[in-house]
């Protein structure tokens, strides 16, 4: 397998105030991996996330996207650049429709064509169109795609979050807690999709608590607790990993 | 001269400072702006003035006035808050301007449009404190306005009803399992708000001579400009913000001429609103936040 | 026509301006509470191009807008990070600065708070004003149905989330701001010209809230909201003697239902899109 470096964290920390939410982190992801970030709660795993896109500014470390570094970038320019995320608590549109959140997700895609305008070229717009179309029957979401995205059940209001989060053609996808709130068959549901979209060429870094989930989809996993690294590895590896364990220590699932 | 200025700025500042205190106190409780307390002052000094002339003695006007005024906010919490509370805090907003308009046309309509003034409640005497000169009338009003000042302070930090209110105001849910019994909180907060805004209308009223239905949207305005220099949330704060804007006020007249009087004011408001909008002593944010 | 209407339908011109001046920094999720502000430059800027440098009427026009634009540009920039209620008193306070500002200064240009008279011999004709509407009508059209129109709104509902997608959302939102303070000077520079005086003391708070409350009434997510809430405005006292004085009350009485009842205002997305008047395919049960 192809192993170059998607996203590389050297040494990234963060911290509020006095309290240390990020420790002298590193990770790799390598391109095409399923990778997860685990630990228990208040690990600082959504922290990292938010650094990574932008949203909290890194002062220590460095983080690349492939070899740019996007430490101190905007985030529109991280996610155009590639990285694309969802939300623990699903953050959609609330007055756009299910289409609506995958065309918003390719506006910038649009513009780049003709150098900043937004392109009214019919190629061009065939082209978004029909990859608009791709990305919701991937997700299983074509039939609602005219209703409003927040009236939909919670499961399928995920999936217009995973859709927003491709229509911006990422390198790297990041899912916050993806299956939060879901039972046992959209769970199942989700695993599907994300192996296709992984089968589609791309990286995925995954949040989850979901232990099942986790070992069924991972190829490879970072332990955070406390905001620092305890363990990493493929799943096999993790669930033998004695600091884990403990770590863990009366958590089921 | 720069002493007299600066009594007057204080003169000036306390009127600002209590509804300054009156925005706040919904602020820091509420989170929410009631942008209809300028009116309400408004409200005050009208109503004051009605009562006085219609043959009450001011000393019964102006507690009177201060009830209405405060029944006037019970009204604005039934149709502003109570039924928004779940909305985006836009709308509230939104609604008490409603709230502003519909007091100032109303007013307008009823009272007429010219300024009418408070007649003589007592024969001033002049005072000379150093260099200073200050009437009677002025030194009860001052002192009227520093002991709602300190009342109010007093009664939030002594009194259950104050605890209360600072408990609801950090956390609805906590106070509510912690037993406090947060509608009635907020409703004297919307009460109390109210009576202050009149009290400071009535004081306004007799310390300028002044009495309009055109009178409330300046002083408001005023009002949240002291509320935000000073710090969002705080009484202590909108005391701070209230004479600061007013001693802005007197000597930016003072020193560069009439012109400079509402610039340096506005100017504030909208300074502290980019460069530090939780203003002096301020605890509440006012910039976005994150995820 | 008779002049009564002549001039009815020209402050509805001028008012449907002003409420799309105000939606559109507002479809971006930023409530502006000082466009008064910038109509008052605009008409300032117009008046004086027109009267003591003798510039032709359409450029002053623009150059009042232009004005007004860029006076927003830079006012966008540090109100960007405030959150809602603070961006409205910020520009609240930044429309009272202008105001004072005409009030003060100039005044050998403008007459100060005396007022600005005998701006031109003969006032512009209705046709002035309302191609300007049909224009920013049409602009507003094409603009609510293209790619940018769909980010302002997603800027609107949630701008962290939008710059998230790779939306530029500081272009935006300023973008956004000064397109609107331009509207705004263009309907002074307009204003100006029609009633052949201004003074500063008509660009008050008043003046940038009943903008606001055109575009609240009429519906906040599109520009059709402000186009009704202005026409309501306008039009709707004209019916009697009463609402005329009781204009103000009746308005913000409705303010006070509308928030409680429908916050969006009368018209929303859906009521313009076609299949949300036509009957609902059945839908497979489950």
């Amino acid at each position: 397998m192809n192993k170059t470096s998607i996203l590389a964290l050297s040494r990234v920390c963060k911290n509020f105030g006095g309290l240390i939410a990020v420790d002298d982190l590193s990770l790799k992801v390598s391109s095409g991996q399923i990778c997860g970030l685990i630990g228990p709660n208040g690990g600082g795993k959504t922290t990292v996330f938010n650094m990574i896109t932008g949203v909290y500014p890194c002062l220590r470390g460095s983080i690349h996207l492939e070899d740019v570094d996007i430490r101190s970038m905007k985030s529109y320019r991280i996610t155009r650049l590639g990285i694309a995320r969802t939300f623990q608590t699903i953050r959609l549109f609330p007055n756009l429709s299910t289409l609506e959140h995958v065309l918003i997700g390719q506006n910038f895609l649009a513009r780049s064509r003709i150098g900043g305008f937004p392109s009214l070229g019919r190629t061009d717009k065939i082209n978004l169109r029909g990859q608009a179309e791709e990305i919701l029957n991937l997700l299983g979401i074509w039939e609602v795609r005219h209703r409003k995205a927040i009236t939909l059940p919670y499961g399928s209001q995920r999936k217009v979050e995973i859709a927003r989060a491709l229509a911006t053609r990422p390198k790297l996808l990041l899912l916050d807690e993806p299956t939060a709130g879901m039972n046992i068959r959209e769970t199942e549901e989700l695993l599907k999709i994300i192996s296709k979209i992984r089968g589609l060429g791309n990286t995925i870094l995954v949040i989850e608590h979901d232990m099942k989930f986790v070992m069924g989809i991972c190829d490879y996993i970072f332990v955070l607790n406390f905001g620092k690294k305890i363990a990493e590895g493929t799943p096999e590896e993790i669930s033998q990993n004695k600091r884990v364990i403990e770590a863990y220590l009366g958590r089921e699932d | 001269m720069f002493i007299q200025q600066l009594l007057n700025g204080i003169m000036l500042g306390s009127t600002y400072a209590l509804i300054a205190i009156s925005f706040t106190l919904l602020m820091g409780i509420l989170n929410m702006l009631n942008f209809a307390i300028g009116e309400v002052f408004m409200l005050g000094a009208i109503f004051g003035l009605t009562f006085v002339n219609l043959g009450l003695s001011i000393y019964v006007a102006f507690p009177l006035a201060m009830l209405c005024t405060g029944c006037v906010c019970l009204v604005i919490e039934r149709f502003s808050f109570r039924p928004l509370r779940n909305a985006p805090p836009l709308v509230p907003l939104l609604s008490t301007i409603g709230f502003s308009i519909l007091f100032q046309n109303t007013a307008e309509n009823i009272w007429g449009t010219e300024r009418s003034q408070f007649p003589q409640w007592m024969e001033p005497v002049d005072f000379h404190v150093g260099p200073v000169l200050i009437s009677s009338t002025q030194l009860i009003i001052l002192t009227a306005a520093l002991l709602f000042m300190v009342g109010l302070d007093l009664f939030i930090q002594r009194t259950r009803i104050g605890r209360g209110m600072r408990a609801v105001a950090e956390n609805i849910e906590t106070a509510n399992i912690l037993g406090v019994d947060s509608n009635l909180i907020i409703s004297t907060a919307f009460f109390v708000s109210g009576a202050l805004a009149g009290a400071s209308g009535i004081l306004f009223g007799l310390s300028f001579s002044i009495v309009s239905p055109f009178m409330g949207m300046e002083l408001g305005i005023k009002g949240i400009a002291a509320m935000i220099v000073g710090g969002m949330g705080n009484i202590r704060g909108a005391i701070v913000g209230g004479m600061l804007i007013g001693i802005i006020e007197v000597l930016s007249v003072g020193y560069f001429g009439a012109l400079a009087r509402d610039f340096a004011v506005y100017g504030a408001l909208f300074l502290a609103l980019v460069i530090r909008p939780q203003g002096i002593l301020g605890m509440i944010q006012a910039e976005k936040e994150r995820i | 026509m008779s002049s009564y209407y002549l001039d009815l339908f020209s402050a509805l011109g001028l008012n449907i301006l002003l409420a799309l001046s105000v939606y559109c920094p507002m479809a971006t999720g930023q409530l502006s509470l000082g466009n008064a502000g910038f109509m008052a430059i605009g008409a300032y800027v117009s008046a004086i191009l027109v009267v003591h440098l003798h510039v032709p009427l359409f450029v002053t026009l623009i150059a009042g807008g232009v004005m007004a634009g860029i006076v927003g540009i830079l006012v966008g920039f540090p109100v960007l990070r405030l959150r809602g209620v603070f961006l409205a008193m910020a520009t609240l306070g930044f429309g009272e600065i202008v105001r004072n500002f005409f009030m003060n200064f100039l005044e050998s240009l403008t007459g100060g708070a005396y007022g600005f008279r005998g701006i031109g011999d003969t006032p512009i004709s209705i046709t002035w004003i309302w191609g300007w509407v049909i224009f920013f009508l049409i602009f507003f059209f094409f603009l609510s149905r293209s790619r940018l129109g769909l980010a302002m709104i997603a800027t609107h509902d949630d701008d962290t989330v939008s710059e998230l997608i790779g939306i530029n959302i500081v272009r935006l939102k300023i973008g956004a701001f000064g397109l609107g303070a331009f509207i705004a000077g263009v309907a002074g520079g307009l204003y100006a010209h029609y009633y052949l005086y201004i003074e500063p003391e008509f660009f008050n708070v008043w003046k940038s809230i009943y903008m606001v409350l055109f575009v609240i009434m009429g519906g906040m997510l599109t520009f059709w909201g402000g186009v009704l809430g202005a026409s309501i405005f306008t039009l709707l006292p004209e019916l009697t003697r009463v609402l005329q004085d009781w204009r103000g009350a009746f308005f913000g009485v409705v303010i006070i239902g509308l928030m409680i009842a429908r916050p969006s205002g009368l018209i929303t997305r859906e009521i313009l899109r076609l299949d949300f008047w036509l009957p609902s395919p059945k839908e497979s049960k489950p």
